[in-house]
């Protein structure tokens, strides 16, 4: 596979698609901050939406609405509306996910009084030392 | 221009209607459940959903317990345009487990949501419960890709929601549920950009048409990596070893009942999806599925039964006990389908099917332990043998079943475990499965040792009968299994020879 600037320039939703989904999977992995880690997770899906709805492009296909009168010219084409509906639906779940991450950061900031994930640890830790202080030690398997 | 639509509505008794009613029962009976709003009708009409829900899986399993396939056409409109549901005996017999756990769960949920979670979440807890139960029924039931998406995240959020009502007793349910939530919601993702490839490829979503048009161009780079993809996310839902991090501490904060179901199920539904993607859409002969197997699959799995069971050795909890336990027990899950045999394949849903019941019953026993002596840590169960000996004993015969010693479900799938691994002359692996049963042994004996070897405590809360006795029917149905082994093992085999026809066995 020679690389060639067609081959960069004909690719470009792909690469556009990679950039997005590895900036938002190392915002998710390496913030420690709740709410950042959603964001993240939402540039996350958002690249996967990009590149569903971006596959969906037809070169010089139009907008797939067929004439009222239903008489189809087989000449005409048409974008493939397909990948666009089924991102509909994920852009729906991506919502839903995110509703419900915020409502447990909301959750957990009124349980721990911190939405960093470092303080968070730190207090749990706290906790599962006194637990093994009053139950008696357990090896690994409790982070 | 609707006209060609009724050629196609295959569907006009009530029975050809049953593959989407297994899926419609419960997801109607949730929103009713809110919209009605009153405590004490929301448990009784979840229990009549998810019975109603087992019968229509048992009579679609006795259906197609013969070889026979069901396709089912939503709307009329035929595949592979329409969205299908492909009933065969593989996801007959996983629909028949799952909705067999929920109306075995829900009698023992009644007592133990009452005593774990706030009374204001009752309504909606059983509303979140059938909405899971929905998503798990439909990710089974479905034949088409994009489906499975879609019913997985409709699980997926109830799951977390549901994990997150165990903040109730203790806050670190909260952050167990964000946890899992990231890393469910990455799963979920990377299993989309794996469709999004393959539909790139092939310009279809109908799981059988997939297949098809695969078979092709099996050899091209978009479908290997679609193939990563998708293993790759369904391998978060299904915590293959090293994906398992959001496991344990979900199954240790979420409410016992929670636990149990999830045990039982949400873990059993995604290793199905692993096994209708690699055998039905990617096909046997899809040699670089087959590389994957043996030298991805077949190591992680002896990883997980090895260093998850060694991790559950040493804990002082008996709930994060089992759930590291469960961990390993995925692990001969996965070395059943690495086998890639018929025998293999059977084993592996076998013991999908005898863990989640083995699971629940102990996840149950974990729910009534933790109403008596109000947490799960082995210090405060001493002497329970004593205080509560029915769940004690349903305990012990279900960490018989755990280890697989004869006579109970759990070594009826080891059993044929063993000969899958001796048919493939891989005795190593077959030694290797019996040593990591002694692990089971350690951990199992720790909690015998627990329950009847100490001084037992003073006081027990007391707790509901109903909830003991479950239980003590979920251990009783581990030994009917595990004695009368005709039904699982014929539908296993039924499965795995057609999922092992590959897209022949589609139709």
């Amino acid at each position: 596979m020679a690389v060639s600037i067609d081959f960069l320039v004909g690719h470009l939703n792909y690469w556009l698609f990679i950039l997005l989904m590895m900036t938002g999977l190392y915002i998710v992995v390496a913030r420690g901050n709740f709410v950042k880690k959603v964001v993240g997770l939402n540039i996350f899906q958002t690249s996967v939406f990009m590149l569903y709805v971006s596959m969906g492009k037809i070169e010089g296909g139009t907008a797939p609405i067929f004439p009222t009168d239903l008489n189809i010219d087989p000449e005409v084409l048409y974008s493939n509306p397909l990948p666009h509906v089924l991102i509909l639906t994920a852009i729906v779940v991506g919502i839903a996910t995110t509703s419900l991450a915020l409502a447990l950061i909301v959750r957990i900031r009124e349980e721990y009084d911190t939405i960093e994930e470092d303080v968070v640890q730190e207090k749990e830790a706290k906790i599962v030392e006194e637990e093994n202080k009053s139950f008696g030690p357990a090896l690994g398997g409790q982070e | 221009m609707m006209a060609t639509e009724d050629l196609h509505h295959t569907a006009t008794t009530f029975m050809d209607h049953l593959p989407i009613l297994a899926v419609l029962i419960p997801f109607f009976t949730a929103p009713v459940l809110v919209l009605i709003g009153n405590r004490g009708l929301a448990w009784p009409l979840a229990l009549i959903a998810s019975a109603l829900s087992l019968l229509v899986s048992f009579l679609l399993l006795l259906e197609v317990m013969d070889g026979d396939i069901i396709s089912y056409h939503l709307g009329g409109w035929a595949p592979p345009l329409g969205i299908e549901y492909r009933i065969d005996a593989a996801n007959a017999f996983v629909m028949f487990l799952i909705s067999g756990m929920a109306t075995l769960i829900l009698p023992f949920a009644r007592d133990s949501v009452r005593a774990e979670i706030e009374e204001r979440h009752h309504v909606l807890f059983y509303t979140l419960f059938l909405t899971c139960f929905t998503g798990l029924m439909g990710v089974v039931a479905t034949g088409d890709a994009f489906n499975v998406f879609v019913f997985l995240e409709i699980s997926s959020l109830s799951t977390y929601a549901l994990i997150a009502m165990g903040a109730g007793r203790d806050k670190r349910a909260l952050t167990a549920a964000f946890n899992y939530l990231i890393m469910g919601t990455i799963g979920a993702t990377f299993f989309v950009i794996g469709i999004g490839l393959l539909y790139q490829m092939t310009g279809t979503l109908n799981m059988a048409d997939l297949a098809d048009r695969i078979g092709d161009q099996s050899d091209s780079r978009t479908i290997r990596a679609a193939f990563a993809f998708i293993v790759v996310g369904i391998g978060l839902k299904v915590a293959i070893y090293p994906l398992h991090l959001w496991l344990p501490n979900a199954y240790v904060y979420a409410p016992s009942v929670v636990s149990a179901f999830l045990a039982a199920t949400a873990t059993k539904a995604a290793i199905y999806v692993l096994l209708r993607f690699t055998f039905s859409v990617f096909e046997p002969d899809f040699i670089f599925g087959v590389n994957t197997l043996e030298w991805i699959i077949l190591p992680f799995a002896i990883l997980a039964m090895f260093a998850a069971s060694f991790i559950a050795i040493f804990q002082n909890d008996l709930k994060r006990m089992l759930a590291y336990s469960s961990i390993a027990q995925i692990g001969y899950m996965l070395l059943g389908i690495a086998f890639l045999s018929e025998t293999g394949l059977a084993a592996a849903i076998v013991h999908l099917f005898n863990h989640g019941l083995t699971k629940a019953a102990l996840f149950m026993g974990v729910g009534v332990f933790a109403v008596a002596a109000g947490g799960s840590f082995y210090k405060q169960l001493e002497g329970m043998g004593k205080r509560l000996p029915w769940t004690s004993f349903a305990m012990v015969i279900a960490g018989i079943s755990l280890i697989g010693v004869p006579g109970t479900a759990g070594f009826v799938s080891k059993w044929l475990l063993i000969e899958a691994a001796l048919e493939k002359g891989w005795w190593p692996v077959a030694i290797l499965i019996v040593a990591s049963s002694l692990l089971a042994v350690i951990y199992v004996w720790r909690l015998v040792e627990v329950l009847y070897m100490r001084p037992a405590a003073a006081e027990v809360q007391p707790v509901s009968k109903t909830m003991v006795a479950t239980t003590f029917v979920a251990a009783a149905l581990c030994v009917w299994f595990g004695l009368a082994t005709g039904i699982t093992v014929d539908a296993a085999h039924q499965a795995a020879n057609g999922l092992l026809a590959g897209s022949a066995g589609m139709r």
